[in-house]
This record gives C-alpha cells, sequence and structure tokens, in this order.
C-alpha cells in the first residue's frame, strides 16, 4: 500500500465511524425496549420514570440526542452507563484489553494449526491420505465457535475438569499489575506464574474461537499453496534439484501467504464477534460478554460505546491486513 | 568418449494416449543439438522427463535415459537432485513467470549456487554478480536488489540462463527460450547462450520450431513428429538434403524476411545457403566472445 492509498484510507475512517454512530443511534431508538423500563422498580410513579428519562437526555427529540452525544463523544465522554452506572470509557477500557488478548491468543493459535494443517495437507497432496486432512478441516469448519465452547466446557470443563470454566483469572491471586493487558504484561514483566494462571483460563475461549478460523486458514493456505506449487517457478526449482519440502517452504509458501492473508486476515474480524457468545459462555470478563448484559438492559449508552468500539477495531484490522500485504508482497511495494 | 547424454527408446504415455513412442537421440559432450518438430510433437515432454517434471499422470512406460552414462530413471532420487541444476540445466520458455515473483533476482541465483556448491551467502552474492556480468547485464549489484517485476522480459532471461549455466553444467537444456521475447531481443539470447555454453564447456539440447535457429547454432538436429523421430543428423546434412517429406516440409514453412511462411514448398536452395552464412557468421562472434 502506497503512502498516498493510506491516507486516503485514514481520512476515510472518520465518516466510517460517524455513518456507524448514525446507524446504531437510529436503530436502538426505533427497536421497541426502553433502558429506563428495565431499570425502575415495580409501582414506580409517571413522574419518577419522566424525571429518569430526563436525567439521561431520553425526553429530548431524536436529533437532539443524537448531537449532544456526538458532541460529548468527540470530546471523549462516551456518556455514562445506564444498567452499570459508571463511565462507558472507563467500563470499555477496563474490559477491552481482556477480548484483545483472548483474540489474539485465539489467532495466534489458529495460525499455527492452519498452516500445520495447510502443510501437512499439501505434502500428501495427490495421495489418498489427502482427504483425511480436506475432511477434518471440512469439520472444523462445520462447527461454530460457540458450538466448540460448549463441546470444550462439557469435555474439559465438566467430564474430565481439568480447566477452569469461568473467568479470566482466580479471584483470590494479588495480581498486582499496572495495565489491563494481564496476560501481555505479566509475559514481559517476567511473571510467568500470573501468566501461567490466565493461559489456564484462556485456553478453552480462545481455542474454541480458533477452531472454526484455524479450518479457514488451512483451506485458504492448502488452495494458495496447491496454486502456486503450479507455477512455472515452483516446476523450475524442481529442475534445479530442490527437494519437495524445500521447494514448499522457501518458493511456494511465501507466494501462498499472500492471498491467504489478503483473504483471511479480514475474517479475524468474524473471530472478533464470536468472542461475545464465547465469553460469555465462559463468563470471561471481555467487551463481547459485556455487550450481551448492555443489550439486555437496553443499556444505549453502552451499546453505542461497544459499537464504535468494534467499528474501531474492524477498520485498525483491515488497515493492518493491507499493510502487511503489502509487505508480503513486493509488487504492490514501490520499486 | 561416453555421450554425454542419451536417451534410448525412450516410450511416455499421459493416461492412454502415448506422446513419446520410443524417441532415441544423443548428445556428445559440447554438442548443440536441435531438437524440432511442429508443435504437440512431443519435444517438452521429452525434456521434462529427463527433469523429472512429467505432469502427475504422465508415466515413463520405457526407455532408459542416460546421463553421463547414469541411468537417470533408475538413480536414487537424492542422487538425481544432485545432478539437476548442477550438471543439467534448464533454460525455460517463458521468462515472465519462471522467476518467483516475491524474491529478490540475488536470492534466486543465490540459493542455486548456495544449494549446489556449497558457497557462503557472500560469495554466493559475488558470484551472483559475476554470473549478471557474463550475461551482459550492466550493474549487476543493483540487480541483484531486484525483484523479477522490476526488470524487463529479456532481462528476466539472461537472468534465467546466467542460472542455467551457473554451475557450469554438461547439458543444458533450452526448451524454446526464444519465443515468448520479441524479435531483437531473441538475437542477443541466442547469441549468449551461444557465449555461454563455448566458455561453460556445456552441450545444449535446444527445443525450437524455428529451423532458422537451429541452422544458425545446431551442429546436429533431431526432427521430431507425433512422439517419433522422422529424422536425425547433422544439420548440414538434415537440411541440406532433408530424406522425409515432413521435414520438407518443415523447411518450406520456416519464414525469412523477404517471404512469409508457407506450407508444403520445396527448399530453395537460396534459403540453405542463407541459413548457413548467417549460421558462420554468428560462430566467429562466438569465437571471439570466448577469446
Ligand atoms: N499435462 C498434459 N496432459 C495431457 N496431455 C498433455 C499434457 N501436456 C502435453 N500433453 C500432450 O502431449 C503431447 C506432447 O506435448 P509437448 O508439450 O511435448 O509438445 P511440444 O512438442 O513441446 O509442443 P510445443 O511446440 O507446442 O511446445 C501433445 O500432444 C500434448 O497435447
Ligand atoms: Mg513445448
Amino acid at each position: 500500500m502506497r503512502w498516498g492509498e493510506l491516507i486516503r484510507r485514514l481520512v476515510l475512517v472518520p465518516p466510517t465511524l460517524f455513518g456507524v454512530a448514525v446507524i446504531v443511534f437510529v436503530l436502538l431508538r426505533v427497536v421497541p425496549g426502553d433502558p429506563i423500563a428495565m431499570m425502575i422498580p415495580p409501582g414506580a410513579s409517571e413522574a419518577d420514570i419522566g424525571r429518569l428519562r430526563a436525567l439521561y437526555g431520553l425526553d429530548q427529540p431524536i436529533l437532539q440526542q443524537f448531537a449532544t452525544w456526538l458532541g460529548q463523544v468527540a470530546s471523549g465522554d462516551f456518556g455514562r452507563s445506564i444498567s452499570v452506572r459508571q463511565r462507558v470509557l472507563e467500563l470499555l477500557l477496563a474490559r477491552l484489553p481482556a477480548t484483545i488478548e483472548l483474540a489474539l491468543l485465539a489467532t495466534m493459535i489458529a495460525v499455527v494449526l492452519g498452516v500445520v494443517a495447510a502443510l501437512a495437507g499439501i505434502l500428501l497432496r495427490g495421495r489418498r491420505a489427502e482427504w483425511i486432512v480436506d475432511g477434518g478441516i471440512g469439520m472444523l469448519l462445520a462447527i461454530p465457535d460457540f458450538l466448540w465452547a460448549l463441546i470444550l466446557l462439557l469435555l474439559f470443563g465438566v467430564l474430565i475438569p481439568l480447566l477452569p470454566i469461568s473467568g479470566r483469572i482466580d479471584p483470590e491471586i494479588d495480581l498486582n499489575l499496572r495495565s489491563n493487558f494481564y496476560l501481555i504484561e505479566s509475559v514481559l514483566a517476567g511473571r510467568f506464574d500470573i501468566a501461567f494462571a490466565l493461559l489456564h483460563h484462556m485456553i478453552l475461549p480462545a481455542v474454541a474461537l480458533a477452531l472454526p478460523f484455524a479450518a479457514l486458514v488451512a483451506r485458504l493456505l492448502k488452495a494458495s499453496l496447491a496454486e502456486a506449487e503450479d507455477q512455472d517457478y515452483a516446476q523450475i526449482a524442481r529442475a534445479r534439484g530442490y527437494s519437495r519440502p524445500n521447494i514448499l517452504l522457501h518458493e511456494v509458501f511465501p507466494n501462498a501467504l499472500i492471498p491467504t492473508v489478503a483473504l483471511g486476515g479480514v475474517q479475524v474480524t468474524l473471530l472478533l464477534g464470536g468472542t461475545v457468545l464465547v465469553e460469555r459462555i465462559f463468563s470471561y470478563e471481555g467487551i463481547g460478554n459485556m455487550a450481551i448484559d448492555a443489550v439486555i438492559n437496553r443499556d444505549f449508552p453502552l451499546i453505542q460505546g461497544l459499537v464504535l468500539t468494534f467499528a474501531v477495531l474492524f477498520i485498525a484490522l483491515n488497515l493492518v491486513v493491507d499493510l502487511v500485504v503489502t509487505m508480503l508482497d513486493p509488487r504492490l511495494r514501490y520499486g | 568418449m561416453t555421450a554425454t547424454f542419451t536417451v534410448e527408446g525412450l516410450k511416455v504415455a499421459i493416461g492412454a494416449a502415448n506422446v513419446l513412442r520410443g524417441v532415441s537421440l544423443e548428445v556428445q559432450p559440447g554438442e548443440v543439438r536441435g531438437l524440432v518438430g511442429e508443435s504437440g510433437a512431443g519435444k517438452s515432454m521429452l525434456g521434462r522427463a529427463v527433469l523429472g517434471l512429467l505432469p502427475a499422470n504422465a508415466a515413463v512406460t520405457a526407455g532408459r535415459i542416460a546421463f553421463e552414462g547414469r541411468d537417470l530413471l533408475a538413480m536414487a532420487e537424492a542422487e538425481r537432485r544432485r545432478l539437476l541444476g548442477r550438471r543439467i540445466a534448464l533454460i525455460p520458455q517463458d521468462p515472465m513467470t519462471s522467476l518467483n515473483p516475491v524474491k529478490r533476482i540475488g536470492a534466486q541465483i543465490g540459493n542455486l549456487l548456495r544449494h549446489h556448491l556449497d558457497l557462503s551467502k557472500r560469495t554466493a552474492l559475488a558470484r551472483a554478480a559475476e554470473l549478471l556480468t557474463e550475461v551482459a547485464i550492466r550493474e549487476p549489484e543493483r540487480v541483484l536488489a531486484l525483484y523479477p517485476h522490476e526488470i524487463s522480459g529479456g532481462m528476466r532471461q539472461r537472468v534465467l540462463i546466467a542460472m542455467a549455466f551457473a554451475c557450469d553444467p554438461a547439458l543444458v537444456i533450452a526448451d524454446e527460450p526464444t519465443t515468448a521475447l520479441d524479435v531483437t531481443v531473441q538475437r542477443q539470447v541466442l547469441q549468449l547462450v551461444e557465449r555461454l555454453r563455448l566458455r561453460h564447456g556445456s552441450a545444449v539440447l535446444f527445443v525450437t520450431h524455428d529451423l532458422g535457429v537451429v541452422a544458425k547454432i545446431c551442429r546436429s538436429m533431431t526432427v521430431l513428429h507425433a512422439g517419433r523421430v522422422l529424422e536425425e543428423g547433422e544439420t548440414a546434412n538434415v537440411l541440406t538434403r532433408p530424406r522425409h517429406a515432413y521435414t520438407r516440409a518443415l523447411l518450406a514453412a520456416t519464414p525469412r524476411a523477404d517471404r512469409p511462411a508457407e506450407a508444403l514448398r520445396p527448399v530453395p536452395p537460396a534459403l540453405i545457403e542463407q541459413l548457413w552464412s548467417e549460421a558462420h557468421r554468428l560462430d566467429d562472434v562466438a569465437a571471439v566472445d570466448a577469446a
């Protein structure tokens, strides 16, 4: 990606976010369901309800509400959560690192599994055992992440209780960390006991998120490897006396990586979306889990903040994918 | 003296189709042999069989391919891989698709040298620069740092020629190395092949359907038709006294500057005269170059 293209993409970010904001704002207020109705005790008077509505600005015309909110957001204030009664920004900053760490771990697991499966599949190309790999990939792809979450929870949490099935870490552990990126910080600080305890909790949800994505990576990469191996340059490498594993690794793989990252990279958004249900199932304290509560409680400010956060993540992810593809493909770089 | 390269009664089948039906030919050390025949005659299949690049559904059903007296088809995979790229090299047909698009020229030549000659990274790069100079590429150090898409087709073909001769091969198989290039570049490439094979002492099996090229650079030739050898011998003899009607037809179909290609016309003696005089001129150039 060239500089001009990068700037063009960055310039497009604010209008994109504005569009997302408009849509979520309007949808929330058009769809039935009211945050006030969810929080009032039974038998509250009309006057009390009215006062609450006024407190959260819900008595204003929708355009007025939007303008007020947008003004706040522009100055970094996402308002107060109605159901949790904290600042939305604080809630997001506290929970987002948990989700990012989970998604990163899941992505890493998926990439390792996917690359290994694709390489195994391509090495077996044309042999009968190839269908075992293809079949396995197809099966992994057919089962969605939340089902994996339930399966793993039953298997390793209940049937063979090897791993904890809820939360991010044992509450009695004294973390004493500076950021909310517990895993990253504890690894960087060399506090591996804490890192281990965290991984212990994260492994099941991470694997649940990783399995379908690993299958996707495997399928994309295997197809790309097969295509690249049939190209002239790979055939000619055989005529130079290079062994097949050598050719696959050094000639074919760097080429196959380009379409795999370009097509598979943006699919990390699917994995991020998957955190909503998977975090819920494992009571993991990330923004996905929080999103479900926010929706149940019709917590407008929190939902709005969450949707914008996801939108920023998706946009950032797309940019990163394009940058990586540019790094991998010299034909896209300036000569 | 053992021949550099011997093919005996080679049969190759793709499914039910026999694409080579008992081909024999021989290339002596330092010899340049033309392999001609119309499209689909099986020329590329012969080269592929030698290099172990037959398509997955193809099989050698009979015959022998020997390199310096050793049976290529019978030898162990690892042993054959030590010969390929080092003692037996290929100049591919299409320079646009024959280089790895994501690797620098220097890495591609360097890897080949290091794979076969066990050089250090630095020596390999230095040697790669020398090889580029040999194929008349100016500023070799700069070119080593470029990617294939950053250089022209003619230049890519020169890089591929440099790679073919990099390890002083005894045999180079050139499968129509000029057909994808435009005419002016074709001549330069032919001259380079001629110069490098003299310098490195290699024999060449030159696959082409251009009899003009054969007349220019090949001492001997083999005419292939529908998977069989129709005619074989010294280029001079085959071209001046073609024994087979098919060869005569091929000759008549060879275009010249003053006459477009035609099918099935008797060979005008003037054409042969012209081809031969060109051939000797080029030999002189090559001899001067080599000195
Ligand atoms: N992958 C393949 N599968 C099936 N048949 C093939 C395949 N490749 C080539 N053939 C057939 O094998 C025969 C010989 O093909 P080959 O490529 O050797 O011809 P050629 O003499 O090199 O022709 P050209 O001058 O066009 O390169 C042809 O009849 C062709 O149709
Ligand atoms: Mg061919």
